[in-house]
């Protein structure tokens, strides 16, 4: 009786963990065989391996050395960082007004910002084409730091509002007691509480512009001044057999490993902030 | 910026003065709020409106300005022929628009299903307590992480006909009689963009029911446990409709991220018809054929299809997106 009752739970215990194994390979696989391939030179290739084999550079060499890829890199931080910045600095007092002050009109208007961010894009592409040529920024890094703002500024908001409405209400009152007004409040007494959630929020909001491409696609037209992943879409060969898989795969892996870094770094606060955009219960 | 000073505090008119406070944090909200509304309405509203007006007029990527106002003709027109037959043109008797909502809609319905249900399973694996959950957490951020361009290049690489290494896998497996070129065949064209979608996105779904999860006091687990419910009754009975709310707006979320796919089908399956969906077509027409006023149409009702499916789907489901209120 026990020992099948062992047995059993044996099993169990066996097959979970094997439940894991596949959500770990299944995760993981496809950036190990990209990286795989990016080391992979000539003829190796097109040897399909399951293991590292051989080791090559030069993919990488011929990725960041002909092309305009580490232009495009450069304009990928530029466009990505300033966006942040921008953004973050609407949301913080945004998000003071929306999560600490009570007026009318208030839920309308996180509802109005919700829907924002989760705007079908395409539907204010020709309207914002118009504007971008109307303002003479196309083809420049301010058209996509310009565009990114829809769902960037929104994202930030709404995220924001969810971190400050958890600041206890006490602090405030004393700051209020000692006649602050409410720019000292933020500045002075919201701000260096913020900091964690800041990052967080930025983080997220930099991997979202890092990593936009319909804007990116439509609002540059030249080879400088494009954003990787439009870079990356955009390598190709002269026919279909031709398509340079290996410097695709460099590219990659260039693009990606700083962005897996981060994240790994910051995954508890990553996962929080993704949880705050509205799963409270 | 708002800073006048506060009128100093008098014992005796203490609700006078409350109020007045009251009025200052308001008057103080306008001001910051005003920035971001100015920014979202310059970047958001005016150009939907445009984009709107646009698809009412005769718009071409050269001519913005020198536009005229056709009513209804990019949706629909008829002239009558001599014969005497009516022949209607325009966006609502277009196939390729009907097929590109039908590849929309059946891609938004199994991504978003799959999703559901395996983000479920590996939520209820990361609530579970054992030795290497941290490993697992930060394995399934990888994909959430990854770009969507190199994920589609990625598994554009792993997909390849010759050289791909799933044929390989599928073939040394004895699953596949013969190399699949998954990504140009119309019958497989889907199931590839599907598979890589599901492949991204669901550990975002994860880890938004992990949240949800989480909250379910464990107390109810030990009671029913005592009671000898068994587990699958359990999941059934308590997981699923406490975690219900976190999962209803989890998967809002992902419907409107799914019904605007644009950059997978882009770069997995250029030009396959069997994938083109509402944002690719209205693209195209919008910059590659220049049939601006047309595809000004074609997004003008991809907007209004995703607002009537998510305006139903809070009234439906009673969503509750705003959490605590202070």
């Amino acid at each position: 009786m026990t020992a099948s009752f062992d047995l059993w739970k044996l099993t169990k215990t066996a097959l979970f963990y094997l439940l894991v194994v596949v959500i770990v390979v299944v995760s993981v696989f496809p950036f190990y065989y990209a990286i795989l391939t990016s080391f992979k030179s000539g003829t190796d290739l097109f040897r399909i391996t399951y293991w590292p084999t051989s080791f090559s550079l030069q993919n990488y060499e011929s990725v960041l050395r002909v092309g305009s890829f580490p232009r495009n890199l450069l304009n990928s931080v530029f466009i990505a960082s300033v966006t942040v910045l921008l953004a973050l600095f609407l949301a913080v007092t945004a998000s003071f007004a929306l999560s600490r002050v009570r007026f009318r009109g208030r839920s309308l208007l996180l509802m109005t910002i919700l829907a924002v961010s989760m705007f079908p894009q395409i539907a204010v592409l020709a309207g914002l084409f118009e504007v971008i040529r109307f303002l003479g920024i196309y083809n420049t890094p301010w058209a996509l730091i310009f565009s990114y703002t829809i769902f960037t500024l929104p994202f930030t908001v709404w995220v924001l509002t969810t971190f400050m409405r958890e600041l206890p209400i006490e602090i405030e009152e004393a700051a209020i007691v000692d006649g602050a007004t409410p720019w000292v409040i933020i500045t002075r007494v919201f701000m260096p509480l913020m900091w964690p959630a800041l990052v967080t929020t930025g983080l997220l909001a930099f991997i979202g512009a890092w990593n936009e491409f319909l804007f990116a696609l439509t609002f540059t037209s030249s080879n400088d001044t494009r954003t990787v992943p439009v870079a990356i879409a955009l390598l190709s060969g002269g026919s279909q057999y031709e398509i340079p898989w290996g410097a695709i795969m460099a590219a990659s892996v260039i693009v990606t490993v700083p962005l897996v870094i981060l994240v790994l770094i910051f995954q508890r606060k990553i996962v929080s902030g993704l949880t705050a955009g509205g799963v409270k219960g | 910026m708002a800073t006048e000073t506060m009128a100093s505090p008098v014992v005796s008119a203490g609700a006078k003065i409350k109020s007045e406070l009251m009025q200052q944090r308001v008057r103080a909200a306008r001001w910051f709020l005003l920035p971001m509304l100015i920014a979202l309405a310059i970047v958001a509203g005016w150009p939907l409106l445009r984009s709107i007006y646009f698809s009412f007029t005769d718009a071409s990527l050269n001519n913005l300005y020198g536009a005229e106002w056709i009513g209804f003709g990019n949706y629909l027109r008829w002239s009558v022929l001599e014969s005497g037959t009516v022949r209607y043109r325009g966006l609502l008797v277009d196939p390729a628009w009907w097929n590109a909502v039908w590849n929309t809609v059946r891609f938004a319905f199994w991504s978003v299903l799959w999703e559901t249900v395996l983000g479920m399973i590996v939520a209820l694996v990361l609530n579970a307590e054992f030795r290497g959950r941290g490993i697992v957490r930060a394995a399934i951020l990888i994909p959430w992480a990854i770009p969507t361009i190199v994920s589609a290049r990625m598994w554009g690489w792993m997909l390849n006909d010759q050289f791909g290494i799933l044929n390989d896998l599928g073939l040394r497996l004895g699953l596949l009689s013969q190399k699949v070129a998954w990504t140009a065949t119309a019958e497989t064209a889907m199931t590839a963009v599907l598979v890589v979608d599901i492949w991204k996105t669901t550990p975002f779904m994860a880890l938004l029911i992990l949240a949800g999860l989480q909250m379910i006091p464990k107390d109810i687990y030990e009671a029913a446990d005592i009671d000898g419910v068994h587990p699958v009754k359990q999941f059934f009975k308590i997981t699923l409709p406490l975690v219900r709310p976190a999962l209803m707006v989890a998967i809002i979320f992902r419907v409107l991220d799914a019904l605007r796919i644009f950059d997978l089908i882009y770069v997995l399956t250029p030009n396959s018809a069997a994938t083109k969906t509402m944002s690719v077509l209205a693209r195209e027409n919008l910059f590659d054929f220049d049939n601006f006023a047309y595809g000004s149409a074609q997004s003008t009702l991809l907007f209004l299809i995703i607002a009537a499916f998510t305006i139903l789907y809070i009234w439906l489901g009673k969503v509750n997106f705003d959490g605590g209120d202070r």
